[in-house]
C-alpha cells in the first residue's frame, strides 16, 4: 500500500468520521473539516505536474485478487492527473461554497458530506486505476454516490424521481460497460489497460472489436449525459448546488470523457469509433444547446448546457482519432481536436463551475431561480453579476475569455473535416461543423438568456420570494476564484500547454508519441482572417439577432408532444415495465402452496431424468437378485392397495387406519430385509404416531368435500405418477450402477474391537456416528418444545371471535 | 426382490404427491407419512437387500447385511415421526385458531387476483 493509494483513498477513510465530527461539533460547520481532505489531495497530486510533464508515469501496485488478475493499479499519466486535479480542485472549491450554501442547523449534514467524500473518492478511483475492473468497481460508486447525493432533499417527489433516473440510466451503462470490460479482457487476457493498449492489433482483429466498442461507448455516453441518455442530467439537478457544479458538470459527467479518452488508444484507429463518438458529440452539443434556451429554470439552462457541451467536448474526442491516419505529417494539424478537447475540458469546469455557484447565490438569497421571476439583480448583486457575466460570455465563446479560445479550436477542428478524404468524412461530413454553427449560435442565445434575464431588466423583487442581497464573502470566494481563471487562462493559456494538456493529449496518442511525433500546444489569440473567426462572428450576428427576436420563434418548441419525447418514453417504459413485471409475477406467485409444490416437484423430476438421460443411464442391468417369497407379495399388494385406497378416501378415520397399515406393513418389511432394529423402532412409532392422528383427527373437521373439480384431480394425478415414476427410475438407476463397494466394511470388522458391541446399527448410531444421533436428539427436542408452546401459548385478543367456534371437547 | 421393492416406492411417492398437492391440511399430513415410508425403503433399497444376516454379529457368520443405510434409515424414522407430530399439532392450532383446514382459505388476506 503505496502513499499514491492512501491518497486515492483518502476521501473514503475520513468519510466514516465525518457524522461523528457532525454530531459531537455542533458549533463548526463540519464543512471545515471535510475541506482538509481535497485541500491535501490537491497539493499532493499538483507535485506530480512535474513527472507527468516530462513524459513519465507513476505506477503503483498493491495486489487484491492476483489468481483474477484483479489488482489495485494506480497510475498516473497525464491525462489521469489532470482529472485528479480537477477533481480535488473543484472539489475543494465545492466544499468551501458549500459550508456557506447549506445552513449547518437545518441540514443533516452528516450524510451530506459522507456521501461527497465517497464520490470525491471513487472518482478518484475511476481516473487513477489501470486495471478496468478496480475502475468499474469506483465508476458504479460514482454513481451510487451520485444517487445519493440527486436525492439528498429526499422528502421531495422530485429528488426521489430524478436520483432514481440518474441511477437506472448510469447504472445501466455501467454494466454494459462490465460487458465490454470482459469481452476485451478474454481478448486480451489481461484487465490492465496498458496491457490492452499494448496489444490494440490483436483487439483490432477480433470479430468482437466493434461489440467490446459498443458496449464501453454505452457506459461512456450514459455517464456523459450524450443523446439519447442525456434527460438523467436535466433532473440531476434537484441535488444541492454545490453538488450540481461538483458532480453534473464539472467532474463525474467528465467520466464518460475521460473513458473515451482513455479508451482511444485502442479503439481510435476504426471509422466506426470516429464516426460514432464525432456523431453523437455533435448531435448532442446541438441537441442540448437548442433546449437549453427553452428553459425557465436557471439550473435547467445550465444542466442542459451541460449537456450540450459535453457532446462538444465528446465530438472533438471523435475527431482527434483522424490524427492517427496523419502520421507521416509533421506538424499533426488534425491533434487539435484532441487538444481542444482537453482544453475545454479544463476551461468547461472553470465557467460552468462559477456559473453553478452563481446560480445558486441567486438561488439562495432570492429564493428563487425561475428566470421569469427573476430580473434587475445587477445593482443589488454586482459581483455575483460580474461572475455571471464572465463565465456566460466565455461559455458563448467570446474573446478574452479562456471558452473563446476552446470554441475557436473546436471550431478549427470541425472546419478540417473538409480536408479529411477518408470514412465518407469529406461528403457527409460537412453535416459537422454546420451543426456545430447552429449549435453555437444556440449556445450564444442561451449564455445571454442566463445573466441578462437575471441581472439586467425590470427589477421585480415583490415577485421574490426573500428580499434580495449580496452572498456573504465566503460564497463568493469559491465562483470568484474559478471566474477569475476564466480571465486568466483566456490570456495566458499556455501555462497549461506543457504542463497539463500535452501530457494528457499524450496519454491519447502513445502510438504517435512512440513514433518520434512531437505534441505540440500553442495557444493564442490571433490565428488571422481564419474560417473559424469568421465562424464565430457569425455566431455573434446572428445569435444577438436570434436572440431579440426570440418571442417570435419560441413556438418550435411545442410542436412534439409529451408522449414522443424522450422523457415521455422514458416514464412509459417504467411503467410497462412495473406491469410486466407484476403480470409475469402474478403468473407463477399464485399464492397457492399446491402451485409451488407443482413447481418443486416437477423440477425435481425433470432434472432427475434429464441428468440420467445426460448421463445414459437408463439401461438398466439388474444382475443376481433375491427371489421374492410368496408372503412378501402379498405384503407388498398390502402396500400398493393400501397406499392407492388413501387417495380415494374421503373421511379422516379411514384415511388414519389405512396409514397404519401401510407403516406396519413396512416395518414386516423391515423384518423380511434383516433389519430387527428398524422394524423394532417402526413399530413403535407407527403406534405413536395413529395414537396422535386419532388424538388430532378427532378434534378436526371432516376432510372437506370441496375437491371436486375434475381438472384439478387430474393434474394432480398427472404429476404425481410422474414423481412415482422418476423415483422407482432413481431406485432402478441406484441397482444397476454400483460400482464401489459399501464403506461399511469398517463397521463390520471394527464394531466390536473398538466399541465391545455386537449390534452393528446400535453401535453406528451411538458411537461411531454418536454426533448424528446427538443432533436427531437435539431436533426432537426442538419438536416438542414448539409441540408445547403452540398449545401452551395460544390466545392473542385478535384471535378469541375464532375460538368461539372451537369444537367443544 | 429389489424390483417390486421399487415398484412399491414408486407407488407410495405417487399416492404421497398425490395426498401432498390437495388443499386438505389433513390428507397433506398423511402424504408427508407416505413419503416418508417410501424415501426409507429407497434408501435400503439402493443399498442392496438381503445381502447377508442381520447385522449383529454372530460367530460363524461372515456375510451381513449392510449396516450403515439401516443406521441412516433408524435417525430418519425418528426425525420424521419428529416431524409429523409437530405438524399434526401445528394443523391442529391452525385449524382452532382459522376454524379451516383448507389451505387455499388460510391463505393471507392480500387479494390475489
Amino acid at each position: 500500500m503505496s502513499v499514491l493509494h492512501l491518497a486515492i483513498l483518502l476521501p473514503l477513510l475520513a468519510a466514516p468520521f465525518i457524522p461523528f465530527l457532525f454530531r459531537a461539533l455542533k458549533r463548526i460547520h463540519t464543512g471545515w473539516f471535510v475541506l482538509i481532505v481535497p485541500v491535501v489531495l490537491f497539493v499532493y497530486f499538483f507535485r506530480f505536474i512535474g513527472i507527468t510533464s516530462a513524459g513519465d508515469v507513476v505506477t503503483e501496485t498493491v495486489e487484491w485478487m492476483p489468481s483474477l488478475g484483479i489488482n489495485f493499479t494506480a497510475y498516473v499519466d497525464g491525462l489521469g492527473l489532470l482529472f485528479a486535479l480537477l477533481i480535488t480542485g473543484i472539489g475543494a472549491l465545492v466544499v468551501l461554497y458549500s459550508i456557506y450554501y447549506l445552513n449547518k442547523d437545518k441540514e443533516s449534514l452528516g450524510h451530506f458530506y459522507v456521501y461527497l467524500l465517497l464520490f470525491m473518492g471513487a472518482m478518484l478511483g475511476v481516473v487513477l486505476s489501470d486495471n478496468m475492473v478496480v475502475m468499474y468497481m469506483f465508476w458504479e460508486l460514482t454513481s451510487i454516490s451520485s444517487f445519493l447525493l440527486i436525492g439528498y432533499w429526499y422528502e421531495k417527489e422530485r429528488s426521489r424521481y430524478g436520483a432514481r433516473k440518474s441511477m437506472l440510466i448510469t447504472v445501466f451503462g455501467g454494466l454494459s460497460m462490465l460487458g465490454g470490460i470482459v469481452i476485451l479482457e478474454s481478448i486480451v487476457g489481461s484487465f490492465s489497460i496498458r496491457d490492452m493498449v499494448a496489444n490494440q492489433a490483436v483487439i483490432a482483429d477480433s470479430p468482437f472489436f466493434i461489440a467490446a466498442m459498443i458496449l464501453i461507448l454505452l457506459g461512456a455516453f450514459t455517464k456523459s449525459a450524450q443523446f439519447p441518455f442525456h434527460i438523467w442530467l436535466p433532473d440531476a439537478m434537484e441535488a444541492p448546488t454545490p453538488v450540481s457544479a461538483y458532480l453534473h458538470s464539472a467532474t463525474m459527467v467528465k467520466a464518460g470523457l475521460y473513458l473515451v479518452a482513455r479508451m482511444s488508444p485502442v479503439f481510435q484507429e476504426s471509422p466506426i469509433w470516429l464516426w460514432t463518438i464525432a456523431a453523437v458529440g455533435t448531435f448532442t452539443l446541438f441537441w442540448g444547446s437548442f433546449n437549453a434556451v427553452k428553459q425557465t429554470d436557471l439550473k435547467g439552462i445550465l444542466a442542459f448546457s451541460t449537456v450540450s457541451q459535453l457532446g462538444l467536448i465528446m465530438s472533438l474526442l471523435g475527431l482527434g482519432a483522424a490524427a492517427l491516419h496523419y502520421d507521416g505529417m509533421d506538424d499533426n494539424i488534425y491533434m487539435v481536436a484532441t487538444i481542444a478537447a482537453i482544453f475545454h475540458l479544463i476551461n468547461h469546469a472553470t465557467f460552468k463551475g462559477s456559473l453553478f455557484m452563481m446560480v445558486g447565490i441567486v438561488d439562495h438569497e432570492t429564493g428563487t431561480r425561475d428566470i421569469r421571476k427573476l430580473g434587475g439583480l445587477m445593482t443589488v448583486m454586482p459581483i455575483t453579476f460580474t461572475i455571471a457575466v464572465i463565465g456566460s460570455l466565455s461559455m458563448a465563446g467570446l474573446p478574452p475569455f479562456n471558452g473563446f479560445l476552446s470554441k475557436e479550436m473546436f471550431l478549427k477542428a470541425t472546419t478540417k473535416v473538409f480536408s479529411m478524404d477518408f470514412f465518407a468524412l469529406d461528403t457527409i461530413g460537412i453535416l459537422i461543423p454546420v451543426v456545430a454553427f447552429i449549435a453555437s449560435v444556440f449556445t450564444f442565445i442561451y449564455s445571454l438568456i442566463i445573466f441578462t434575464r437575471t441581472f439586467m431588466g425590470k427589477a421585480q423583487f415583490d415577485r421574490l420570494p426573500k428580499q434580495p442581497h449580496e452572498a456573504p464573502i465566503g460564497m463568493l470566494i469559491p465562483p470568484a476564484i474559478l471566474a477569475i481563471l476564466v480571465v486568466v487562462l483566456g490570456f495566458v493559456p499556455n501555462v497549461l500547454s506543457n504542463s497539463l494538456i500535452k501530457p494528457a493529449v499524450e496519454s491519447i496518442y502513445p502510438t504517435l508519441v512512440a513514433s518520434g511525433q512531437e505534441v505540440k500546444v500553442d495557444i493564442y489569440f490571433w490565428h488571422g482572417l481564419t474560417p473559424e473567426l469568421f465562424m464565430t462572428i457569425g455566431v455573434i450576428l446572428l445569435g444577438t439577432l436570434m436572440f431579440y427576436t426570440i418571442n417570435k420563434w419560441m413556438g418550435i418548441y411545442n410542436r412534439i408532444p409529451h408522449r414522443l419525447t424522450l422523457n415521455g418514453m422514458y416514464d412509459g417504459s417504467l411503467v410497462w415495465s412495473n406491469k410486466a413485471a407484476y403480470r409475469f409475477k402474478d403468473n407463477y406467485m399464485t399464492g397457492f402452496i399446491r402451485s409451488y409444490l407443482v413447481y418443486i416437484f416437477l423440477f425435481l423430476s425433470g432434472m432427475m431424468l434429464f441428468s440420467m438421460y445426460w448421463f445414459d443411464l437408463f439401461n438398466f442391468s439388474f444382475g443376481e437378485m433375491e427371489p421374492v417369497a410368496p408372503y412378501e407379495y402379498v405384503l407388498g399388494a398390502v402396500i400398493i392397495l393400501a397406499a392407492l385406497a388413501i387417495t380415494f378416501m374421503r373421511s379422516r378415520l379411514p384415511s388414519i387406519i389405512l396409514l397404519g397399515v401401510v407403516g406396519y406393513s413396512v416395518a414386516l418389511f423391515f423384518v423380511f430385509f434383516n433389519a430387527p432394529d428398524l422394524a423394532l423402532t417402526q413399530l413403535v412409532i407407527e403406534t405413536v404416531s395413529v395414537a396422535l392422528f386419532l388424538l388430532v383427527f378427532y378434534h378436526m373437521p371432516e376432510i372437506s368435500k370441496k375437491e371436486v373439480r375434475v381438472k384439478f384431480k387430474i393434474e394432480n394425478a398427472i404429476v404425481s405418477i410422474i414423481v412415482g415414476v422418476t423415483v422407482m427410475l432413481l431406485s432402478f438407476m441406484a441397482l444397476s450402477n454400483r460400482s464401489l463397494s459399501s464403506i461399511s466394511e469398517y463397521y463390520k470388522e471394527n464394531v466390536y474391537d473398538l466399541a465391545a458391541g455386537k449390534n452393528m446399527v446400535n453401535v453406528v448410531l451411538v458411537d461411531f456416528r454418536g454426533f448424528d444421533t446427538l443432533f436427531e436428539i437435539v431436533v426432537l427436542a426442538i419438536a416438542a418444545i414448539g409441540i408445547y408452546t403452540m398449545i401452551k401459548f395460544r390466545t392473542t385478543e385478535r384471535t378469541k371471535g375464532a375460538r368461539e367456534h372451537e369444537p367443544k371437547k | 426382490m429389489e424390483i417390486f421393492v421399487s415398484i412399491i416406492i414408486g407407488v407410495l411417492t405417487m399416492s404421497a404427491v398425490y395426498m401432498i398437492l390437495s388443499k386438505s391440511l389433513l390428507r397433506i399430513i398423511i402424504g408427508t407419512g407416505l413419503l416418508s415410508h417410501a424415501a426409507h425403503l429407497l434408501v435400503l433399497t439402493m443399498g442392496g437387500l438381503k445381502t447377508g444376516a442381520a447385522p449383529v454379529l454372530v460367530d460363524g457368520v461372515t456375510e451381513y447385511t449392510d449396516p450403515l443405510p439401516q443406521a441412516l434409515v433408524l435417525t430418519a424414522i425418528v426425525i420424521s415421526f419428529g416431524v409429523t407430530a409437530f405438524f399434526l399439532v401445528l394443523a391442529y392450532r391452525a385449524y382452532q385458531e382459522l376454524n379451516t383446514d383448507n389451505i387455499e382459505e388460510m391463505k393471507g388476506t392480500e387479494s390475489n387476483d
